[in-house]
Order: structure tokens, then sequence, then C-alpha cells
């Protein structure tokens, strides 16, 4: 009963989401059924389309689980994006710049040099949350504009590609590329995995036990003895960390480079998953596999349905809408669950 | 005098609980009914029915004789019905003026006509005489205050019916006295009054009926002159309450807690305690008796870490303790029942389970290392639930979900279940039932006497007196006596606590 109470308003929201593409798809004269068809079973019934949908879902589903991570710990993370970029862009370095080292030495070395860069932006918002009382929401939401500014400047200034007209870093090395297997990407795995881990440590553990605290009630949490500012600062770190994590398994898995032009909204789609996860970290993944099928199958209902992927855009959209206002509750009559509101306000501080 | 509300057989239920089990009673204008029972015996769920808040299952209830609509709150309000809340429904930033006018402002063409609306609030004032300043901004009220302006606020809708919930759970003795004069007037005025009370002494000095409710049903209807206080609570209770607490006697012996010298000042900044000494045996239990704001909060917050201490040196046992951090003080042997149990006693989205080991998590045998023992944390809540007798379908239950007794049970049974040399208990039984406040009396005694040294701070005068070995009289910032409570007169310590008598 408890888990159908929690699954039912992300559901609602999904079909309300659709229903609603479906009728703008009507009124340009397309058939909704054969987009959506289209679009579903080139996502998840074709080879091609699933290793696509996989790929995709990677990023969203590591960045996912760094808004989690926030919303756990009373955080409303809006800078992962942020935090991805620079993770992407660091990894793309190390993964250029190093040469001669092993793959089983160069993929980890990027991966955690991602997670480091990534982890230093989460930090500024981290401290400046704790040690100045500046919101998160603020403080990330500019950091995403500092830190994308900056890594445009870097790739087109001094880590640009040589000879190269548009803004871009030299390809990484061969030893530092991640591959598949049996088609699945070993990226996803790994968001798998960090998935298992994140829940694992909310489950289990001391660490997670003070995050959500923390998130719960401050000063329940200050009168208990946990260090309310280090462990904010903490948390910001493992989201920024994990973010970071995500765009570097972007650039050695997928883009190769670091290029502004991809990686981008990555950051706010795992915002929405988190949100439809309903900050439970295991179910980051289904939502991130939805997501990722759509984004990477959006673009053929164009030629079998002659929809634009902008509709996905859409439909996504109207999936945040509906899972962050409690509007759905208030029509289903839904009975109030405790956990429909996963961010705290702005007088809460 | 003309019948102003008749409630007839309301039955109200929620799943298999029977809230309200066909109630009838009435109240005619310029009468004052208290509504007494403890917490859970369905007051709240009548009160909202007769406001239309809730849909009754059964049962009619008229107005001025004219039925109501089940669930149509505006036709309610519409006969004059109105409702002051426990927790207050005010606009902090506000003023009092444009707290009482809001939804219904007197307009200047776009423009709220600020002096037509001063004007209205003055004559309402002067009208009921309730004394406030209408350009004063809600927040800097004092909290009896606020609860006039809410009055007001109810007042200006010409309200023939006002309801009080719980009006007096967060009002100082005094206030309490001024709210009690100020509904007598309304009462006099003609305006019929229902108040929602679990407090005794007030429903003898203001009903003119008393309805007990237990269980979901009327018990009885008294009044305060064919009944006493002892009467009521046993109405209340279904059994005689011991409202005078049986306890041995002290057996003090060293002092456990030592205060020299404190001084604290308070969120304005204002110096609340001015240098306060003071020394708890081991075995006896202290009581500061005092009205509300005289420092004893900000005492109580510097002795358990939780505020600065500008002067002066907190030690337990002979050790000096350290400054703003709680959580060492408790280490060293001082176990605090929170004045403010929501902020600071519990995660009310926690389990009971991991409440009862909130400031433990992280040791032995909750955690091993890194690692949560979610095995000795179940044992340690079905064993707490079941001596504490906290009233839960589970221990995985939220806090949330408990009533205000029960949760300070929770937050009782984590305290007095470690090691502990110091017991402070602040306000232990604000806004908790009578059954749960004589368990409570029961274990600050026990931990009397199983030899911790106990801090109590209380509102209640009675229960000081009743409980205490000693009792330290507080009055602006200051301790201005320490009396043996045996034969301590209530007069005598009321003038201290006034600043009377020196």
């Amino acid at each position: 009963m408890k888990l159908v109470r929690a699954w039912i308003t992300p559901l609602i929201a999904l079909v309300i989401a659709f229903g609603i593409g479906a009728i703008l798809m009507i009124t340009q004269g397309s058939d909704p059924l054969r987009a959506y068809e289209s679009l579903f079973t080139t996502a998840f019934s074709t080879q091609e389309g699933l290793a696509k949908t996989f790929g995709k879902a990677t990023p969203l589903a590591i960045s996912g689980l760094a808004v989690v991570i926030g919303l756990r710990a009373g955080l409303f993370n809006i800078g992962a994006q942020g935090q991805l970029i620079s993770g992407a862009l660091a990894a793309a370095w190390a993964g250029y710049a190093i040469t001669g080292l092993p793959m089983i030495a160069h993929v980890p070395l990027c991966l955690i040099i991602g997670a480091i860069f990534g982890s230093l932006v989460g930090y500024i918002a981290g401290a400046l949350k704790a040690y100045r009382g500046i919101h998160e929401v603020i403080t990330t939401i500019m950091l995403n504009s500092i830190v994308l500014q900056f890594a445009e400047y870097l790739s087109n200034g001094p880590l640009k590609e040589e000879g190269s007209i548009i803004a871009k870093t030299p390809p990484i090395a061969d030893s530092a590329k991640i591959g598949s297997i049996a088609g699945l990407p070993i990226g996803f795995l790994l968001s798998g995995l960090l998935a298992v881990g994140v829940w694992w440590i909310f489950k289990k553990t001391t660490t997670g036990f003070r995050f959500e605290t923390v998130g719960k009630n401050k000063n329940a949490a200050w009168y208990a003895g946990i260090a309310v500012k280090r462990n904010t600062v903490f948390a910001m770190v493992a989201c920024g960390a994990l973010a970071g994590f995500g765009g570097a398994v972007e650039t050695l898995g997928v883009v190769g480079k670091f290029e502004p032009a991809f990686n981008q909204g990555l950051g706010f789609d795992g915002i929405t998953i988190a949100l439809l996860a309903r900050a439970n970290p295991l179910a980051v993944i289904p939502g991130a596999i939805l997501f990722g099928g759509m984004r990477g199958a959006g673009p053929t209902m164009q030629f079998t349905a002659g929809v634009s992927p902008e509709i996905i855009d859409l439909i996504l959209a109207i999936v945040l809408f509906f899972v962050t206002a409690p509007i759905i509750s208030r029509i289903f009559r839904l009975k109030s669950d405790s956990n429909a509101q996963v961010t705290s306000g702005w007088g809460s501080n | 005098m003309a019948t102003l509300l008749q409630v007839k057989n309301v039955t109200k239920s929620f799943g298999s609980v029977i809230a309200n089990n066909d109630i009838s009673f009435e109240v005619a204008e310029g009468e004052i009914v208290a509504l007494l029972g403890e917490n859970g015996a369905g007051k709240s769920t009548l009160v909202k029915s007769v406001f239309g808040l809730v849909r009754p299952d059964q049962g009619e209830i008229f107005i001025d004789g004219n039925q109501m609509a089940p669930g149509d709150t505006a036709a309610v309000i519409a006969s004059g019905v109105g409702m002051v809340h426990q927790h207050f429904k005010l606009v902090p930033v506000m003023s009092v003026t444009e707290n009482i006018i809001l939804g219904d402002e007197p307009k200047n063409g776009l423009f709220v006509n600020v002096k037509k609306a001063e004007q209205k609030v003055r004559e309402l004032s002067e009208k009921f005489g309730l004394e406030v300043d209408p350009t004063a901004n809600i927040e800097d009220l004092p909290v009896g205050t606020q609860q006039r302006v809410e009055i007001l606020k109810a007042l200006s809708k010409d309200v023939r019916l006002l309801i009080f919930d719980e009006p007096t759970a967060v009002l100082t003795p005094q206030e309490t006295d001024e709210l009690i004069l100020v509904i007598k007037n309304l009462a006099h005025l003609g305006v019929g009054v229902i108040v929602i009370t679990h407090k005794l002494r007030e429903v003898m000095a203001l009903a003119d009926r008393v309805v007990v409710l237990r269980d979901g049903k009327v018990v009885g209807t008294t009044t305060p002159k064919e009944t006493n206080e002892a009467g009521l609570a046993q109405m209340m209770v279904g059994r005689s309450v011991v409202l005078e607490v049986e306890k041995g006697v002290a057996n003090p012996g060293k002092p456990v807690l030592t205060v020299k010298g404190l001084e604290v000042f308070d969120d304005r900044n204002l110096r609340a305690v001015k240098g306060v000494d003071l020394e708890v045996r081991s075995g006896e239990i202290f009581g500061i008796a005092g009205v509300e704001g005289n420092g004893q909060r900000e005492l109580v917050e510097a002795i358990c870490g939780m505020r600065l201490r500008a002067k002066g040196e907190v030690l337990v046992s002979g050790a000096a303790t350290k400054d703003m951090h709680p959580h060492a003080v408790h280490e060293a042997g001082v176990s605090h029942i929170p004045e403010d149990r929501e902020k600071h006693g519990l995660v009310s989205s926690y389990s009971i389970s991991d409440n009862l080991i909130l400031n433990q998590f992280d040791q032995a045998p909750f955690a091993r290392g890194w690692f949560r023992n979610m095995g000795e944390i179940r044992k340690n809540a079905d064993l707490l639930v079941k001596k504490f007798d906290i009233r839960t379908t589970s221990p995985a239950a939220l806090a949330s979900s408990l009533s205000g007794g029960n949760k300070q049970k929770v937050v009782i049974a984590r305290e007095l279940s470690q090691d502990l040399q110091v017991l402070i208990a602040a306000q232990p039984t604000r806004g908790v039932d009578v059954g749960s406040i004589e368990f409570i009396h029961k274990q600050l005694i026990s931990a009397r006497d199983n030899g911790a040294g106990v801090l109590l701070v209380s509102a209640e005068l009675d229960e000081i007196i009743s409980l205490s070995d000693r009792i330290a009289v507080m009055s602006a910032g200051k301790i201005v006596a320490i009396i043996d409570s045996k034969g301590a007169d209530r007069d005598y310590i009321g003038r201290l606590m006034a600043g009377l008598d020196k």
C-alpha cells in the first residue's frame, strides 16, 4: 500500500503529460498513437535503440542521484548542470593531456578528476550556505552560469584543439575511453552501482543518517550532536562529486572530448528525474531510462509521425510541473503523503 | 436566554476509530461552555463538525434554530460563528490593524483606507475591552497580546458564537488570568463561547457549564459549582487521578550540577539571566518557579550548551562543561527534556525508533563503525515503547503520528534510558494530557530516586510545588529566593514570582 502511494503521483504525472502531448499532436494534425508507438519501439525494442537509450540515461541517472543526495539533506541542488560540466571538462583534459597510461589506470584517474572538479563547484555552494547563509538555489544557479562561461572560455582558449574552428578540446586518448559490455554501456552499469550505493548509504550508514537528520530538522540535528554546517558542506560536496563523475562518464563514454554544445540540459533533467523518483535513489534508474529513451528516440517521431522532437521537452516539462506542484494529490484526493514536499522552502533556510 | 447552537446526536468516525459518538450539547447566548477532555477525546473533531470543517456521519447542527448543511463552512461563518485557533493565524510582519482587516479591507479606491481601518480596530478594542496598539507589528507583541489580536479579528466579523481551541496553551499565568476576564466580558456582552481545554483550573474559573468528553462520548455535563478539579479529572479519565503527586522523602547527596555567576542574553540581545548561582544535588528535584519570560528559558538553554554563556560557568559533578555544544554537555551526563520538543526534541518525520536513539545514533550498540545497527535500534525501541507506555501501533510509525503526550514520552524515554547525573526538564508536561502528565511525573521522581539531580522548570506552579524538594523562584533574570517545598505557601511564591516580596 505504501509502495503504491509512492508511485501513484509520478505515474499520474506521466499519464497527464503524455495526454497533453497527444492533444497537442492532434491539433497539429499528427497521429499521437503512431508517434508514441514509434517513440517506444525505437527506444526500447531495437538493439540499437536500447544502446542509445542506456547511453542517454547514464548521465541523467548520475546527475539525478546528485540531486537526490541534496534533497535528502534538505538542499535543493539546482547546480548539477554546472558540477557536471566542470567534471566533463576536467575529465576531457585528463583524457587527452595525460598519455601513456594503461586503460585500467587512465579511466579511473579521469573519473576521479571529474568527480573532484565537480565537488569543488559543489563545495562553493555548500560553504556559502553553511557559513554565510546564502540559499543554495541562488548560488547553484549562478554557479551554473559561471562554470558554463568558464568552460566555454577554456575550450575556446587554453584547452582548444589546435586548428579547430569551433570551441572544443582535443579528443581523449583511447586509453581513457569507456565502452560497452554486451551492448550495455559500462557507464550505465556504473550508474546502477552508484544508485545502489547511495541508497545503501542512506539506509545503513551514520553518514546517511546525519545528512537526513540535517535535512529534516536542523535544530534537532544540532541538539543531537550533528555538526550541521559541516554536514551541509559535505552533502553539497557529495552532490558535486557525483554530478562531476556523471560528466566524466559522459566525456569518456559518449562525447570523447569536451565541447560546450554537448552536455546541455543533463543536469536539469536530473532535477526532474530526482523529483519524479521522490528522492529515492533506486527509483532514479527507471526514471533515467524513461527519460533517456525519450531523449534518444525523440527525433524518430519526426520521420514516422511528423511530430517535432521538441514535444519531448514539453512532455518532460509537464512532468516536472506535476511532480513539483501538489496539484495531483489535490485533484485525485490522494491522502496527503509525507514525501510530497521534498524541498525546503525559502524561509526555512 | 435564547439558544444559539444546538448539536444533536453527532457521530463521526475515521476508519475504525469513532471520534464522536452520538454527541449532543447546546450553547446559549452569553453562556460559556467548556469542552473538557483528554487529548484524543474528540473535542477538536466536534468543533470542526460545528464549524463545517468536518462532515459528521450522522446528526444535526442548528444555529439560531436553522439547520446547517454539513460541511458548509461559509454558512456557519455567515451565521456568526468565529474561531480562535490554538496556533494563531496571523501574519507576523504585518501590523495589528492589517491583520484584523485582512480580507475585508475598507478601501479608498485602489488603496486601503488605513485611518478608517485603525479607527475600526480602536472601536472594537474599546467595545470589548481588549487593549492593543493598532499600529504595532505582530512579531513584536507578546503571545498573550497576539491572541488578543486573534480574538479581535474574530470579533470584527460580528461574531455571536466564539470557539477557543486550547486558548491558554501558550499563555503565561498572568495572560491566562487576563484571558479569563476577556472571555467573561464577551459572555457578558451576549456572545456565546465554547472553550476547548484540558486544564481543570481554568474550567473551574471560567465555565458556566462543562461538557466532559471521553473516548468520543459525552460522559457528563456539570457546572463548576457542582464539582471540583478532582471530580472533573475523574470524569475525564474515568478513574481517580492522583493530582497530589506521591513521592518518598528525598535523599540528596553531592552536588551534581553547579551554576556559578551565569549571565545570558536573550534573542533580542537583552540580558535575560542576570547572575544566577544554583546547586542541584543528586537525589533531589530542584524546581524553578517563575512567570514565563523571566529568564528561565535562557537559563536552561545556557546550562544545556544551547545558548552562549556571557559570564559564569556550569559544572557537572565538578567538571566544567563546554559552551554552545549541547551534545558535549549531554555526554557529560546531562539529560534534557527540551521545552520545544518539536524543534529540538524530535524529528517528526522519523520513526519512533530513530527518535529514541537520535543523540546516540553513532554510538555502540546502535552503530558499529560506519554502519547503523538496525537490529539493536529496533530492540531498543521495542523495549522503551513498552517501558514508557508509548501508545503507538508500531515503533516504526512516524513520530508525527503520535499525540503530544506520547511524543513527550518518546523524548523522556530517550533521555532517561541513558547514563545521567543531571536531568533538566523544561515544561515537561506542556500540551500533554492528564494521563500522560501523571506518568511523566512518576518518571521524574524515579529519576530522582535513582540518584539523578533533577532541575525542573515549569510555568505550572502546582507542578513545581508538588514535585520539587527545593524551589527557587526566578524573577527578572534573578533567583530571588530558594525555599524548601515542604509547607511552601502558594501565595507567598506567587508574590515572589511577581517580584513583590523581597
